[in-house]
């Protein structure tokens, strides 16, 4: 077996040292009844590498990838070019085979780039420190629920009708055992502002009010101004939580922090990883430094070695399980490092310049798609104000039309009747993403293909 | 003539304490922040140009400058690629870090992942266009059934502690759908921090079971405890000291009996996989570390997966989403609105936005497939040996505490007795062994044994790499016994000697800022 | 002033109705560094044997239970930017926080400096 070191003298003389007649002795606390004499029944044997690669290949060939058809699907997860030295780079065995810093002596190279990844997020989102990763957008978004607990020492959460309701979904099994409360709604296809329920929002809160939660730009795409909500938010005492599932949008869209946001948090994905069919993603989560003691996961800070040279460590470990234990602010240990890394990485390679260009790009191409699909007969555009992701109202049920445009291998985006199963008001929904990978001709293919699917 | 340029003639008395003007030592080579180092002005990515449209934004876009500083291409190559030579990884050499499991990760794994048929495929296409991938994740969850001998897997979670999450919240579940409030949950003292973590973010209570003379945990007292109010017990097998819990199907059925359920952390399910199935034993429920048994790289802490494994007694509240197989293919039910299928009537709902850790998926199949059913039991033989190996070769330099109880499972466990007398603790113990060119092994785990050293060699040590490692480390020994004071300050070659954690923790600089 | 001491490593200094509160020497010697102290807020009741405070150093997080009930007056506003004060002073400047005692009778539990060292000397 070509990934195991040891030989049959090997095993047979480390045997001889240990004192065990054989492998079984080794294995003697093992009760008879759940000791197995052979392999594991039902499985097949070990198998060449060539023959692995084989049958791995043969499964991914069944998919249709997004890389060879016109595709404008997003709602959380977003197809963008990752620069070719970002794989490279990830790929080194001193990042890919290391593990969480415990050895700071030995794990500099690690360290430095969680400080620099911690940088680069809490400027990306607007605020002032972020953590080192969560394991995704979704899971971020209820530990700041709990955060805001934490905080406040209330246990109420608004809960915007235009978050991601997978996210939402996640939250309310997360609480389900909780005290917490949770108060959402289901989107309405309102047309110019869907899901916009700030409003409402800002009149629902009070004095139990923990937190409220509005995601921007929105599950439909939209955008708004949320410097109002948070004054409100404030002034009640509550904290104000923002979720952002394309990252890529705040090169071009004033950030949470910048509005008022007390805790953000966010879907990474968008900026140095792939799509890998929804994970490993990465979660962003940023806050106020006052707020830093209350704040769950792994945070790297800077300070000296014994010689005075400055160097990085884990550190505020104190709210963390391995020491907390029943206490911890969170029991998440192991995170997303080398999506992290790749995002770091990605963005690195951006700076300013080149994260403004593409959010600006991603903007410009989407309100040209917007413009043209807004034109076809029976389509109305319903997102006016968006980044690179915008609702459509069909003139019929828009789930089997997704599945005809990928008939005709277009992947054309999300129906809302798959978010939203059962809620009639928004069957005939679906939301279009459109990012720098969508050339012309993916326009000229998908607007010919919804043509034809809606005649 | 002969020619003998640049040819070292004589090699020149030794002279430890060279300064560079760079700071840089040979290969060592320093590296600034990316803040001090990029600039805003530059970018190292080429972007088509942005066409002319009338902005959608609102009067909202962002005016103010972000800060993000940027490296031009072959700048970023080399930032990062001097960082990386500042790590320690798996790829330099052994990682004996007990109850992490660091194993060699096959590069085959990275390249299947890498496919675009898994990679580029986004989580919300249609589901006739992805049935390749719906068919990994299903034959991947047969081999996490048939391994396990269990019923049902959730393939969601997102790493270990995320998986006794979905375990937990699934016994919570059960139990009131049976309209049983219990409040308390049994935890061994040598538990995982996660697990109580786990436990309280559920609304229980945690209770401590203390571990016997054995270094397993106290029957008796466990049993004693088991009431009306107990909902589960949370015990890891092999447990933290590195041993299999004996009594774990007396234990599974006494709290059955009391109208429990048994939460198994399965960390450590890399001991015996292919030689033992959990269901067995009797378990409800147990996570499966994909980045530890079955090698998915740990990343410097990330992205792990944690798939857990179900009773039938559990299964029906198992979350969402999950994968069935239909007439044609295969079916990803996402939506409670949408189940059809009697045997996840109940369940408790969603835990992550999409469909789990594909790219861990796809790592974890191709590692389980190049073993087969039976080199993932030589997998568990020669974990279970290499480790038995370093606790026979040093048992007489360190205390083993529960050597005399028999053979260790993956993990061998010592105490700092050793140290006594000299001053030096397990830390300093630890600090050395960089020098010495190896990662330390855990320490201070499991809580139960004073000073603990946890030694994890994994099944991908050669016996050399082994032998290499028990004679630096009883040198080690020996050297700290005859002349303490060198140890104190270890490391002393590594690229930055000790870290003054308390001033990072008193004053927490957690980001880079530019000078005003 | 009267010098009070718990099992849990505390100690009060009671003058009148009021009681100051912190750990003792001992206690911060056994955390080592400390890095940060949670105390709570003026106008927080506490109850004796619950958590009142928090205190953490590198390497552990402890709670600090209240040793009697009361409502705390004031909290030490220095531990917050020099938390070394603990490790300096633990029995004078590195005091936690003052509360007015709800019932002076469950002073007479807790042990004098004597029984206190006693106890620690036993260690």
């Amino acid at each position: 077996m070509r990934y195991l070191p040891l030989t049959q003298p090997d095993r047979d003389a480390m045997l001889r040292v240990i004192g065990a007649p054989d492998i079984d002795a080794l294995f003697a606390d093992v009760p008879e009844a759940a000791r197995l004499a052979a392999p594991i029944a039902g499985l097949p044997m070990h198998s060449p590498e060539m023959q692995v690669e084989r049958a791995l290949a043969a499964m991914a060939g069944r998919n249709l990838t997004a890389g060879t058809v016109p595709f404008f699907v997003g709602g959380g997860a977003y197809k963008h070019h990752v620069p070719a030295s970002v794989d490279h780079l990830i790929q080194r065995g001193e990042f890919l085979t290391s593990y969480t810093p415990y050895q700071p002596e030995i794990a500099q190279g690690t360290l430095q780039v969680l400080f620099e990844f911690q940088t680069q997020v809490a400027r990306l989102l607007g605020m002032e420190v972020a953590n080192a990763s969560m394991y995704d957008g979704s899971t971020a978004m209820t530990e700041a629920v709990f955060m805001a607990r934490r905080v406040t020492r209330r246990a109420k959460a608004l809960v915007s009708a235009g978050v991601h309701p997978h996210y939402v979904a996640v939250l309310n099994t997360l609480t389900r055992f909780t005290d917490d409360e949770v108060v959402t709604a289901k989107p309405a296809l309102a047309s110019g502002k869907p899901g916009d329920d700030l409003d409402s929002l800002i009149a629902g809160i009070d004095g139990r009010t923990s937190c409220v939660v509005v995601q921007n730009p929105n599950v439909l795409g939209h955008i708004a101004d949320l410097k109002p909500l948070a004054d409100a938010c404030h002034a009640a005492g509550a904290l104000l939580i923002v979720v952002v599932t394309e990252v890529v949008s705040l090169g071009a869209v004033a950030s949470p922090g910048e509005m008022g946001a007390d805790i953000v948090v966010g879907e990474g994905q968008s900026i140095g990883n792939g799509l890998n069919f929804g994970g490993p993603y990465l979660g962003l989560f940023a806050t106020r430094e006052k707020f830093v003691r209350q704040m769950p996961g792994r945070l790297c800070g800077e300070t000296v070695d014994a010689d005075g040279k400055r160097g990085f460590v884990l550190t505020l470990s104190t709210r963390e399980q391995h020491i907390r234990r029943e206490k911890a602010t969170s029991n998440i240990c192991t995170n997303s490092g080398l999506c992290a890394l790749a995002f770091s990485i990605h963005l690195t390679l951006l700076g300013e310049l080149g994260l403004r260009k593409l959010a600006m790009l991603n903007h410009a191409r989407a309100v040209q798609l917007a413009e043209r699909l807004g034109r076809i007969p029976g389509v109305e555009l319903v997102t006016t104000q968006f980044f690179n992701e915008f609702t459509l109202r069909l003139p019929v049920e828009a789930r089997p039309v997704i599945r005809k445009l990928a008939e005709r291998q277009v992947l054309g985006g999300i129906s809302l009747g798959r978010l939203y199963p059962g809620v009639a008001a928004l069957e005939n929904g679906m939301i279009v993403a459109v990012t720098e990978t969508a050339t012309d001709a993916d326009f000229d293919a998908f607007e010919d293909a919804l043509d034809e699917v809606l005649a | 003539m002969m020619n003998n340029q640049g040819r070292v003639t004589r090699i020149a008395a030794s002279d430890a304490a060279v300064e560079t003007f760079t700071g840089n030592r040979a290969l060592m080579l320093e590296e600034p922040l990316l803040f001090e180092r990029g600039s805003l002005e530059n970018c190292g990515v080429d972007l088509p140009d942005v066409p002319v449209v009338q902005d959608r934004l609102a009067g909202l876009g962002r005016a103010r400058v972000i800060g993000l500083p940027a490296l031009s291409e072959p700048e970023t190559v080399r930032h990062y690629t001097r960082l990386s030579r500042q790590n320690y990884g798996i790829d330099l050499g052994i990682f004996p870090l007990g109850s992490c499991t660091m194993k060699h990760n096959p590069r085959l794994n990275e390249k299947m992942a890498r496919l675009p048929g898994f990679a580029d495929i986004h989580p919300l296409q249609p589901q006739a266009t992805v049935q390749g991938a719906l068919q990994l994740i299903d034959t991947l969850a047969t081999w996490l059934k048939t391994l396990t001998g269990m019923p049902e897997v959730a393939m969601s979670p997102k790493a270990g502690a995320h998986g006794e999450l979905c375990g937990m919240l699934a016994i919570r579940a059960a139990l009131e759908a049976r309209g049983d409030a219990r409040s308390v949950v049994l935890v061994p003292e040598s538990a995982h921090g996660t697990n109580p973590a786990t436990a309280a973010f559920c609304g229980y209570a945690v209770e401590n079971i203390p571990a016997n003379a054995r270094g397993r945990v106290d029957v008796d007292a466990l049993l004693a405890r088991l009431g009306p109010d107990v909902a589960a017990v949370m015990i890891t097998n092999p447990n933290t000291c590195g041993l299999f819990e004996p009594d774990m199907i007396a234990i599974c059925e006494a709290v059955h009996a009391a109208g429990g359920f048994v939460y198994c952390d399965g960390a450590n399910f890399n001991a015996i996989v292919g030689r033992v199935r959990p269901g067995d034993l009797g378990i409800d429920a147990m996570h499966i570390n994909l980045h530890k048994t079955f090698s998915t790289p740990h990343g410097g802490g990330g992205p792990g997966s944690g798939p857990v494994v179900f009773s039938a007694a559990l299964a029906p509240f198992a979350p969402l989403p999950f994968i069935r197989k239909v007439k044609d293919g295969f079916e990803l039910v996402e939506e409670m609105q949408a189940r059809q299928s009697k045997d996840h009537d109940r369940s408790f709902g969603r835990m992550v936005a999409f469909h789990g850790q594909m790219g861990m998926f796809v790592r974890a199949l191709a590692y389980m497939m190049s073993h087969g059913a039976d080199g993932l039991r030589l997998v568990a033989e020669d974990a279970v040996l290499n480790a038995n190996y370093i606790l026979a070769s040093l048992k007489d330099v360190f205390t083993a505490p529960f050597a005399h109880t028999g053979p260790c499972m993956h993990e061998a466990l010592f105490s700092d007795d050793f140290l006594d007398g000299t001053g030096l603790t397990t830390l300093d113990f630890a600090k050395a062994m960089i020098d010495e060119g190896f990662h330390p092994m855990t320490m201070y785990f499991p809580l139960v044994v004073h000073g603990a050293m946890l030694v994890e060699p994994t099944e991908t040590e050669s016996k050399a790499s082994l032998d290499q490692l028990v004679g630096a480390l009883r040198s080690l020994a020996a050297r700290m016994l005859e002349a303490p004071d060198a140890f104190r300050t270890s490391p002393h070659m590594a690229p930055r000697r000790r870290l003054d954690e308390t001033a990072a923790a008193r004053k927490p600089v957690l980001g880079y800022r530019d000078a005003a | 002033m009267t010098l009070y001491f718990t099992t849990d490593h505390e100690w009060l200094n009671v003058e009148g109705d009021t009681a100051t509160v912190g750990i003792t020497d001992y206690a911060q010697g056994q955390l080592g560094d400390v890095v940060f102290v949670e105390v709570p807020a003026p106008g927080t009741v506490v109850a004796k044997g619950k958590e009142a405070a928090v205190v953490e150093s590198v390497k552990a997080a402890s709670d600090v239970y209240s040793p009697v009930s009361g409502t705390v007056t004031e909290a030490n506003a220095a531990l917050e930017a020099d938390p070394a004060l603990v490790n300096t002073a633990a029995e004078g400047d590195g005091w936690f926080f003052k509360l007015t005692l709800s019932d002076k009778t469950e002073l007479d539990g807790l042990m004098d400096v004597a029984a206190y060292r006693a106890l620690v000397a036993a260690l």
